[in-house]
């Protein structure tokens, strides 16, 4: 569990494929296959990430980009292969211990899945509401406050889900993945449906969280440039496996087909 | 592993073992009926032992709990209320009928009281409550599966089972006898209104001759025994809403079979606490 705290920002060219070594590593992905039926999704994964690290993962869709995030923090199962959180299997953990490594955990999902019982406001002091019960009701409206400012978006914090666009609604759910300052963050495309400028914003707010609170990230993203703004690393996946892994110049050196393919198209 | 797989919340393919047996009585081509029942049955187990392990452990979620009872007290009282109404009409008609032509007219307050308190009122609230509130909780934990807010409670470190589970299953549990009562009232006033219709007949006479050779506690195991009711109820529509797969129509599915199967069970469990309380209470 012991987790050092003052590692300088990992140099961009890492070696790729980084052996885990124990503790260091906020997120580790060991050897990791999952299937679902007779699909083989992930093939044998190995990932690490450490705090202060940004890692982003690219790859077609359908590749088994979320699935991995999923998997990371539990809401799938890995068929073979473990996932260690600051050093701890979380293989057979039940759902309320699970649950308290999951507090320290921020999940931003793909469709953002807000509650769409509640308002912008109510689902950001979700998370606030059940593991900070100490916590006043003026505090935790500042709180909300203070976060839905981070991502821009304090001026619907009184609407409906279901009546703000999928990029907003993509940055109410980083709002909430934010609230109890996690030191893991996962985000699932995060700028997906955002506008240059919003889009230049959320990667701004990475970078900062990353150096202020030493967040160990995993960003699922689309966008190269974004990925090349916050990244201290990429990892390029293709048919459940780890193409490449290192910087954006590693990628770019690449002699791989499905690299050299997916840049010039990217 | 196996902890795990229980655990997390019901895309799991414990609880899930394919997107196809959903609903239930629908028939795989290679899997024969029972095996599907009792593979669904398994899965109901596994599901009520997680609730069950949830709702016995910190935190609780009194604030959801109050919310539940409030909504499922006010969606269902006024249908109960309603249904109520008419059983008591429809009975005290019938009753008047077949006793008179037996010769037993005196017989047919108590022979009212008696089979709206015994049997009607607690069959037809639950009946009423597995449409109303069987739906209502199936659709709406569905749409919250397929869209994955189930997913985003649990990862937002907040145990399922316990929050939306455990909570919708004791408010049935304990809204259920007193909708029973509502409709206990309601058929026994409906019932003596029929009754005062053919020949004068005050309430108080009514309900005097009524009750006359029974006393109270004939009356509680009847109405005690709809917390049954309430729990298979809550307990079938939690479960077939997030175990839900596939979409708009995974919804839809979701909420008739919860009623199917709900009110299915409601009768097939008052065939077995009928004859529990013949036995336990003569
Ligand atoms: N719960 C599931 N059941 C069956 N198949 C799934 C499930 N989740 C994901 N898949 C499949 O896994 C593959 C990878 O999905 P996903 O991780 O969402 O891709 P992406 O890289 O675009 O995020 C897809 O083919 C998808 O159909
Ligand atoms: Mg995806």
């Amino acid at each position: 569990m012991s987790t050092i705290n003052q590692i300088p920002i990992q140099t961009a060219a890492k070696r790729p494929g980084a052996e885990g070594n124990g503790s260091a590593a906020a997120i580790a992905v060991e050897n990791v296959h999952k299937s679902f039926g007779s699909q083989k999704v992930l093939n044998g994964i190995n990932l690490d990430v450490k705090r202060g690290e940004t890692l982003a993962v690219l790859g077609r869709s359908g590749t088994g980009k979320s699935v991995l995030l999923r998997l990371i923090i539990g809401l799938e199962t890995p068929d073979s292969g473990s996932i260690l959180i600051h050093g701890q299997d979380i293989a057979g953990l039940a759902i309320d211990r699970m649950g308290e490594i999951r507090k320290k955990m921020g999940f931003l999902f793909q469709h953002a899945a807000l509650y769409d019982s509640l308002t912008v406001e109510e689902n950001v002091a979700f998370p606030l509401l059940h593991h900070k019960k100490e916590m006043s009701k003026s505090d935790r409206a500042v709180r909300v406050k203070e976060l839905l400012a981070e991502v821009g978006m304090e001026a619907a914090r009184a609407k409906m889900p279901s009546d703000i666009s999928g990029g907003m609604q993509k940055r109410v759910g980083l709002a909430r993945a934010m609230a109890l300052e996690p030191d893991i963050l996962l985000l699932d495309e995060p700028t997906a449906g955002l506008d240059p400028i919003s889009s230049g914003e959320i990667d701004d707010l990475v970078l900062k969280l990353q150096q202020e609170h030493q967040v160990a990230f995993i960003v699922v993203t689309h966008d190269l440039h974004s990925a090349k703004a916050i990244a201290s690393r990429l990892a390029l996946l293709d048919k459940g496996n780890v193409v490449i892994q290192g910087s954006f110049e590693d990628l770019q050196k690449s002699e791989i087909e499905f690299v050299r393919e997916f840049l010039k198209h990217s | 592993m196996i902890d795990h797989s229980v655990s997390a919340a019901a895309n799991m393919p414990v609880l899930v073992p394919e997107p196809s047996t959903v609903p239930v009585p629908a028939a795989l081509p290679n899997k024969g009926l029972i095996t599907q029942f009792l593979e669904w049955f398994g899965d109901l187990g596994i599901f009520f032992w997680n609730v069950l392990r949830a709702a016995v452990t910190p935190p609780f979620e009194f604030r959801e709990l109050f919310r539940q009872l409030d909504e499922i007290g006010s969606m269902s009282l006024p249908l109960v209320a309603l249904a109520g109404a008419a059983t008591g009409i429809v009975l005290s008609m019938e009753a008047r009928f077949s006793l008179t032509r037996f010769g037993a007219k005196s017989l047919l307050p108590a022979a009212i009281v008696f089979s709206i308190i015994h049997e009607t009122g607690p069959i037809i609230t639950g009946l009423v409550v597995s449409g109303r509130v069987g739906a209502g909780i199936g659709a709406e934990l569905a749409s919250m599966k397929v869209t994955e807010q189930i997913d985003a409670i649990e990862a937002s470190a907040v145990n399922p089972y316990r929050l939306l589970a455990a909570t919708r299953i004791l408010a049935c549990i304990l809204m259920l006898p007193l909708l029973t009562l509502a409709a206990d009232f309601s058929g026994l006033i409906m019932g003596w209104v029929t009754q005062a219709l053919s020949e004068p007949l005050s309430f108080h006479q009514f309900i005097n001759s009524g009750f006359k050779g029974s006393d109270f506690s004939d009356f509680l195991p009847p109405t005690f025994k709809t917390m049954v009711f309430g729990l298979i109820i809550g307990l079938i529509a939690c479960f077939q809403g997030m175990r839900t797969q596939g979409g708009a129509a995974g919804v839809g599915r979701a909420a008739t079979s919860s009623v199917v199967l709900s009110s299915l069970f409601v009768i097939l469990a008052d065939v077995v606490l009928v004859k529990l309380i013949i036995i336990l209470f003569p």
